[in-house]
């Protein structure tokens, strides 16, 4: 500590004016950082509500180089997406989650929890990679199953790790005056564990459901892309995300107005769930 | 994360007074088994990638060896293959965000942790963290009509006139290259320093900050006497994390860095990412040996981020457990 | 209670996973449905997709959905079963050939012509050498201002601009094309860079798809690049007149497209090289552009439905090519097609039978 107050000396104005400088620099930072935030919101406002019709919504790609036509199969194609998304990746997910709270402190649990988080970081062209070679390869054909798989890949470390964290949240006490009632500890955990924890999961669940939902790289290679409506999940099909890249590149202005529209729609959804988590936070902690 | 995390073993030493009676035994072990079985499914995934990603690119080991990475030469047309300079163009953007982002990044998490007023506080910290919220291929959109055009005809002539004399800013402004591709990389893995380094910070004992006030010391003292130095190896940890997520970022980068495989020292010059590599040409390889090349440049990819969230979480690990310890 | 939430959760999922695969199989009129899946070339993407939607519209029970991922894309992917079929601008190599388990055949669809475009406020008329053009995308010159430029076309503003080369950064058969016209004219391009749908450029950005090109072109002052006519064209860009065999300036036009095609020669699989061709009024950068099609189709319903298709394509279609700058098939050429179409099979049995 001598140490600590050794290093406060000196004159007071320069000291008080230092920290007035690195207050304002911090403040500063905050600013510059929402600067490009600002700018995309801007940009997909004025830009992307000009590239709104409600053809936009309903109708199909127009050829190359022609006016009109929409997103419908992009927009539904991507709802297919997710959804198939959650149904491969939260089950799992959760159960696994479940397993890490629950008896996970033995050398697997370790091993699971390690490869849970390393499996996070791993990017998500590297996982389209993966379900092209497994999945496409032996299937002969980019499918929204394939697409489906990949983002469900992407969610699985996630929704493991929050259920985890969650259920570990929840007061031991519950459980033990359930299993006091001579509740089987599976029925106490499903029933009232898991219930308990169930909004903060919920939460955490959505966060992961945006970003998938945004995800480009690994679609590329699974679930391919489609001009027209997919007639089953063993077909391409169009999704947003491919759909906006495609566009963004393109060089007609037909399309970077859709381009546009489409981000709009898709920032719209993604920044809802968002939202949307948070208020649910805000309401489990008031409660 | 501030409450320290209950210790999972408490119900399981409990486990076997359960086990003598009849139906909670089988439900609790089947239950056990199922959910260990759906736990192994996140081991068997991560395996099963690696083991197709090495098994993708046997080919490309096997002909080029550690050449691979040291090798400047990517000509699909004479079979040659080496991935120095999508290694150098990852490594280079990477390292040009985080020079933009970390400062700005540090800035932030501080400003929110010790200094912004509590009204200022969440609404701040949604909006930084909704930055993470925009989807890659947005940025790139973005990157295209508004920051390219806006790199080319302003920050690009004026880094060319006020320090043109060093190599790294010279050379003809297009907007698309390794500074605009740093730029956006550099927003994208903003939020992530920052709500790391701010979860970090957080865990630093109030006590510190107290002991440091008392003895007089003025706000950004007692940050950076008191709180910086206990939070230190967690705020590498948070900028590691970053570095991660940059290196593996694909869209937006691809979108705006130009994608040309070649190693130029001026940052206005168009380069290739590692990622981007693979998004260009990976469904299109016709030969197997440029597949296998591509695919090791995954499997690269995909060792280095590996390698790279292990060491973070550490990190931050040691920050938290060191922050519980002392409450 | 969480059971009966998880199971809500989950047949939510459901339904939005499923429902909406199926939410138009009702609007399917008569006849089995089928639905092809294509990719490649993005050469003649533009023509493609004018011929699936039309080819949609009066086969309302056929989907033809096209992807225009790049002639290599095309090649690697039909030859790895993933579709139906494949698209490229150049012929398949020996090793490609290879690798494919059926034999496949080149189909040709039409003629397009690959056209250097440039973006220079002011200039409306360029012309170029070909040894000029090589050394500008070898990175030898430069400048705009450059005095080999200037010597090629007096009177033009050229500006004191830096030349932003622009060039395809996937596997590319406009790449193939253009390569292989610049290897011809330039023993120092084939020397030092070669032909192909992916070489190592020695200057330049990378652009995806002629698509990704054109974009870059556009939105970039001093840019020069190769992109297919209808690209160009649609998107108002200024092409450059190049040099021919016969030493005239030709600009890139349907007439001066189809003249290339005149004298050239179709090997026994259906593709030959038009670049450099012989003859007054030839634009020296043609190419004809191909479907790659199984002899054998696994599926005998989509091998009919495709067939049928290139059937349509090769006659009714040829009419949509000459409004999107892609010259018709020469009828000598498109009597080879029929008779290779008659020949393709399924199982043992000929697709086209009635015809």
């Amino acid at each position: 500590m001598t140490e600590v107050v050794e290093r406060f000396g000196g004159s007071v104005r320069v000291r008080v004016l230092k920290d007035r400088l690195v207050r304002g620099a911090c403040a500063g930072a905050a600013l510059v950082a929402l600067v490009p935030l600002f700018s995309v919101l801007y940009y997909l406002t004025v830009r992307g509500l000009a590239g709104l019709d409600a053809a936009f919504f309903t109708e199909l790609p127009k050829p190359v180089g022609e006016e009109g036509g929409g997103m419908a199969n992009a927009i539904v194609g991507s709802l297919q997406l997710v959804g198939l998304a959650c149904l491969f990746g939260i089950p799992p997910g959760v159960l696994a989650g479940i397993y890490l709270a629950e008896f996970g402190n033995g050398a697997f649990g370790r091993v699971v929890r390690f490869c849970a988080d390393v499996m996070s970081g791993v990017p998500s062209i590297t996982i389209g990679i993966f379900v092209y070679a497994l999945v496409v390869l032996r299937t002969k054909q980019f499918s929204a199953f394939a697409g489906g798989l990949a983002l469900a890949v992407i969610m699985l470390p996630t929704v493991t790790r929050t259920t985890e964290e969650l259920l570990k949240l929840v007061p031991e006490a519950l459980r033990e005056a359930a299993l006091g009632l001579g509740v089987p500890k599976w029925r106490a955990t499903l029933r009232i564990m898991l219930r308990t924890a169930a909004p903060g999961i919920a939460t955490g669940i959505m966060l992961a459901v945006a970003r998938v939902a945004g995800e480009t790289a690994p679609l590329l290679f699974t679930a391919f892309g489609n001009r027209f409506w997919s007639r089953g999940l063993d077909e391409p099909v169009a999704s947003l995300p491919v759909q906006i890249y495609t566009y963004a590149v393109s060089p007609y202005e037909e399309w970077h107005r859709q381009a546009w529209a489409a981000a709009l729609v898709l920032v719209g959804l993604v920044l809802s769930l968002n939202i949307l988590a948070r208020v649910l936070v805000r309401h489990r902690v008031r409660t | 994360m501030a409450q320290p995390v209950q210790s999972p073993s408490v119900p399981v030493s409990r486990a076997p007074s359960k086990r003598a009676r009849g139906e909670g035994n089988v439900g609790d072990a089947v239950f056990r088994w199922l959910t260990a079985a759906f736990a192994a499914t996140v081991v068997v995934t991560l395996l099963a990638m690696a083991a197709e990603m090495v098994g993708a690119s046997w080919l490309s080991i096997r002909e080029f060896g550690a050449e691979f990475i040291v090798s400047r030469d990517w000509n699909p047309v004479t079979e040659e293959f080496g991935a120095l300079p999508f290694i150098y163009g990852t490594v280079v953007s990477s390292l040009l965000a985080l020079a933009i982002s970390v400062p700005i990044s540090f800035g932030v998490a501080i400003f929110l942790s010790e200094m912004a007023p509590d009204w200022l506080r969440n609404p701040l910290g949604f909006l930084v963290e909704l930055l993470a919220a925009v989807p890659s291929v947005v940025y790139g959109l973005w990157g295209i009509f508004a920051l390219a055009p806006w790199m080319r005809d302003t920050v690009e002539p004026a880094l060319r006139e006020h320090l043109g004399f060093l190599p790294f800013f010279q050379g003809p402004n297009q907007g698309y290259g390794m500074l605009t591709g740093g730029v956006v990389l550099a927003i994208m893995i903003t939020p992530t320093i920052s709500s790391v380094s701010r979860e970090v910070l957080r865990v630093v004992p109030r006590t510190f900050r107290e002991a440091a006030l008392g003895l007089g010391a003025t706000r950004w003292e007692t940050i950076a006497t008191a709180v910086i130095p206990v939070a230190r190896s967690g705020l590498v940890g948070a900028v590691i994390l970053g570095l991660g997520r940059a290196l593996g970022e694909t869209m937006a980068i691809t979108m705006l860095i130009g994608n040309r495989p070649e190693i130029d020292v001026s940052l206005f010059a168009p380069a290739y990412t590692m990622a981007s590599v693979i998004a260009n040409e990976f469904t299109e390889a016709t030969e197997d040996l440029y597949l296998a090349a591509l695919a090791e440049i995954g499997l690269l990819l995909f060792l280095v981020t590996v390698l790279l969230n292990v060491l973070a979480r550490l990190l931050v690990w040691r920050v938290q457990a060191q922050g519980g310890a002392a409450t | 209670m969480i059971a009966r939430r998880a199971f809500v959760l989950i047949a939510m999922c459901s339904v939005l996973a499923f429902g909406c695969s199926r939410k138009d199989a009702g609007a399917d009129v008569a006849g089995a449905a089928v639905s092809l899946n294509g990719a490649g070339a993005t050469f003649p993407y533009p023509l493609y997709s004018k011929w699936m939607a039309a080819y949609n519209q009066l086969h309302p029970e056929i989907r033809i959905n096209y992807q225009s991922i790049g002639s290599g894309g095309g090649i690697r992917q039909v030859i790895a079963g993933t579709v139906d079929f494949g698209a490229s601008d150049t012929a398949l190599t020996e090793s490609e050939r290879k690798k494919s388990a059926a034999p496949l055949h080149h189909i040709p669809t039409t003629i397009g012509a690959v056209v250097v475009a440039y973006n220079l406020e002011g200039v409306q008329e360029l012309r170029l050498s070909g040894d000029l053009l090589a050394d500008i995308f070898l990175g030898k010159i430069t400048k705009w201002s450059d005095p080999r430029i200037a010597a090629q076309n007096e009177g033009a503003p050229l500006p004191d601009r830096t030349i932003a080369v622009v060039h395809r950064s996937d596997g590319s058969g406009t790449s193939a094309i253009f390569t292989e016209y610049l290897g011809r004219v330039s023993p120092e391009w084939e020397r030092s860079v070669g032909v192909g749908k992916s070489v190592r450029w020695p200057a330049g950005l990378g652009a995806k798809g002629n698509e990704g090109v054109t974009g870059q072109i556009k939105t970039t002052p001093g840019a020069i690049g190769y992109t297919e006519l209808a690209y160009a064209r649609q998107n108002g860009l200024s092409v450059a007149a190049l040099r021919n065999r016969a030493g005239e300036f030709v600009v890139p036009e349907l007439s001066a497209i189809s003249k290339a095609a005149e004298n050239a020669e179709l090997s026994e699989d259906l593709h030959g090289s038009l670049t450099d061709a012989d003859g007054s009024g030839v634009y020296p950068i043609a190419a004809y552009t191909y479907l790659l099609v199984h002899g054998d189709a696994r599926d005998p319903v989509k091998g009919e439905a495709l067939a049928k298709f290139l059937w349509w394509a090769i006659h009714d279609g040829q009419r949509f090519a000459a409004e999107l700058d892609y010259a018709p098939l020469p009828a000598k050429v498109v009597t080879r097609i029929e008779e290779r179409l008659r020949s393709l099979k399924a199982a043992g049995k000929p697709l086209l039978s009635e015809l």
